[in-house]
């Protein structure tokens, strides 16, 4: 094995950094020579700029060498780019906001800073984090490490990328229907979302502001861990922040799998999923049962009304959230008749399509007639759902499944279809609908491509399912296999 | 339930998007879509269950009323397409 940054976890580089066996510099300096050697392929990037990068750990060194290495010494981080950076463009891959330069650092980065981390530029996603694959960026679509002509799936996809091929250790993405579980099931890396709640939302661009959780992405388990203490606890900027200490990592290694009880929904292993996808969870439960999990199927019949309430929800509070986006306080502005022909051009100008439908949809189901059956039905099968699974967590400690009903899949070919997009979240949204902790990780492959394990847990238990998941990752043998890349 | 043209062209109005008529017609298509497999949950019984909007609930927050420090003026119209001293500037609203 070679022996260079690129191939270090999170954790192996702070120790090496704060032991002083290499700086700052020559880390960021690996990484940044790899990212720009891969990019041109993958496209995970919308910027990274070598010369911020380096400024950054230039000062990150002299902090080490004054004795201040904080738990993420000299570890670069890449951001999605919904996630508000100070001085550093935050586009959301949309039109409307080119050459938008934040005057405020999102709270996660201001945290990420304060443990020692470097920023290592920004992620593509999907057009405000609307898709599931990254291709309605207006930057292009990022590409899948394991196959170039397939998607990373999204809307994290760049971020994804980014973390599987080893342009950058560990990345952040944002969760609003699994926008960070699904990528990272399908570049075979590990994406954790937390409770909703435990991680500020200051500084992420709003979508859906009662489902948005930011998360992390990595390559084992631990990184993840490293990367959720140190963003997450309480925040008086983010009015839903739960008064709540940071996921501590301190008893991380100290689980066992032994008498896990483990509920396996039939609805996330039947017709829906596809069989290769299924099959590869079944081997991986198969291999966790012999270190002791008691495994059971449930049924939870409200999952199969999940993409629908989703569809609504999410767009209702994005058309509320993407309001602001008028051309006044910030992106471009078109010319048009009056303040009211103004904004209505600056808009039709600056959103994709993708979004413009969505916020078609929300504007539509929030509006005066369509309001009850649309709309309150959609809270009200929210709440059921939230039932269901409280049910399910009194008796369980886990709820298990295939992250994604299926593997990557080809750049393109979903297009003519747009329910079969949406589709692809039908695992991945309850955690959101109920703001549970939720993780991915590789359990195994499918015709050569990754396939994920979602591992979820009762609201606040982020850091049993992060045990489970490591002890999870120790026996599964695919968990940290790389994508073979130059 | 079918969403005709002329609630196209409503909703976008609401919504503050300029559209044209081959864009009109192509999302009413993709709503119809959309909306024809949202019929769904029609079915649900949902009577007796109260909504809900979060996923968790957390009530009255409070903090101290303790200022902090803000952006300065010039910070908070950097990003704006055009401005004027110290202001935001957009077409006329009300007409003389």
């Amino acid at each position: 094995m070679r022996d260079t940054p690129t191939d270090w976890t999170a954790a192996e580089i702070a120790r090496r950094v704060a032991a002083k066996e290499c700086s700052c510099v020559d880390v960021s300096q690996a990484f940044l020579e790899r990212a720009e050697r891969l990019d041109a392929r993958l496209n995970a990037f919308i910027n990274l700029d070598r010369e911020s990068v380096l400024r950054e750990a230039e000062a990150m060194q002299a902090r080490v060498d004054r004795g201040e290495a904080g738990p993420l010494a000299g570890v670069p981080i890449a951001l999605k780019d919904n996630i508000s950076t100070r001085n550093i463009e935050t586009t959301c891959a949309s039109k409307i906001l080119k050459g938008y330069v934040p005057p405020f650092d999102a709270t996660v980065v201001e945290r990420l800073r304060a443990a020692g981390a470097i920023c290592f530029g920004k992620t593509n996603l999907d057009e405000f984090a609307m898709g599931a694959s990254t291709e309605t960026s207006t930057y292009g679509t990022s590409h899948n490490p394991w196959d170039p002509s397939r998607t990373p799936g999204g809307s994290s996809g760049g971020s994804a990328a980014a973390v599987s091929a080893s342009m950058a250790p560990v990345a952040l993405g944002s969760d609003t229907g699994g926008s960070i579980r699904q990528p990272a099931a399908m570049c075979g890396v590990v994406g954790f979302k937390p409770t909703y709640g435990r991680c500020s939302r200051y500084g992420l661009v709003a979508f859906g502001s009662s489902l948005d959780q930011i998360g992390p992405f990595a390559k084992t388990v631990e990184d993840a861990a490293l990367i959720a203490e140190a963003i997450t606890g309480h925040d008086r900027m983010d009015s839903t922040s739960l008064d709540r200490p940071a996921i501590s990592t301190r008893d991380l290694k100290s689980a066992s799998l032994k008498g896990a009880k483990v509920a396996l929904p039939t609805e996330m292993f039947g017709d829906s999923m596809n069989p290769g996808v299924v099959e590869a969870v079944n081997r991986a439960l198969d291999l966790l049962r012999l270190q002791g999990i008691d495994a059971r199927e449930v049924s939870i019949p409200s999952i199969r009304f999940g993409v629908t309430t989703y569809y609504i929800i999410a767009p209702a509070e994005a058309s509320s959230n993407l309001a602001r986006f008028d051309g006044v306080r910030y992106g471009p502005r078109s010319e048009g008749e009056g303040h009211i022909g103004v904004v209505e051009r600056t808009r039709a100008d600056g959103f994709g399509r993708e979004v413009k439908t969505r916020i078609m949809i929300g504007t539509y189901a929030l509006s005066a007639g369509y309001y009850d059956a649309y709309y309150l039905k959609a809270q009200q099968v929210r709440a059921l759902m939230q039932q269901e699974f409280a049910g399910v967590f009194k008796e369980f400690d886990f709820v298990v499944s295939p992250t994604s009903p299926i593997t990557a899949f080809p750049i393109g070919s979903l297009d003519s279809d747009p329910l079969a997009m949406k589709l692809l979240d039908y695992c991945t949204i309850p955690a959101n609908m109920g703001g549970f902790p939720g993780i991915s990780l590789n359990c195994g492959f499918s015709e050569g491509l990754p396939v994920g394990l979602q591992i979820l847990g009762a609201p606040l238990e982020d850091e049993k399912v992060l045990q489970f998941a490591y002890c999870a990752e120790q026996v599964l043998p695919d968990a940290t296999v790389r994508p073979p890349l130059p | 339930m079918s969403i005709s043209l002329d609630e196209v062209r409503h909703v976008a109005r609401l919504a503050r998007l300029q559209l044209d008529e081959t864009e009109m017609l192509s999302l009413q298509g993709e709503l119809n879509a959309l909306l024809g497999h949202f019929a769904d949950i029609q079915i649900i019984d949902t009577q007796g269950i109260v909504p809900t909007s979060h996923a968790v609930a957390v009530q009255n927050v409070w903090a101290e009323d303790v200022p902090l420090a803000c952006l300065p003026r010039t910070e908070a119209l950097r990003a704006a397409p055009y401005s004027k001293a110290g202001l935001f500037v957009v077409p006329m609203i009300i007409e003389e």
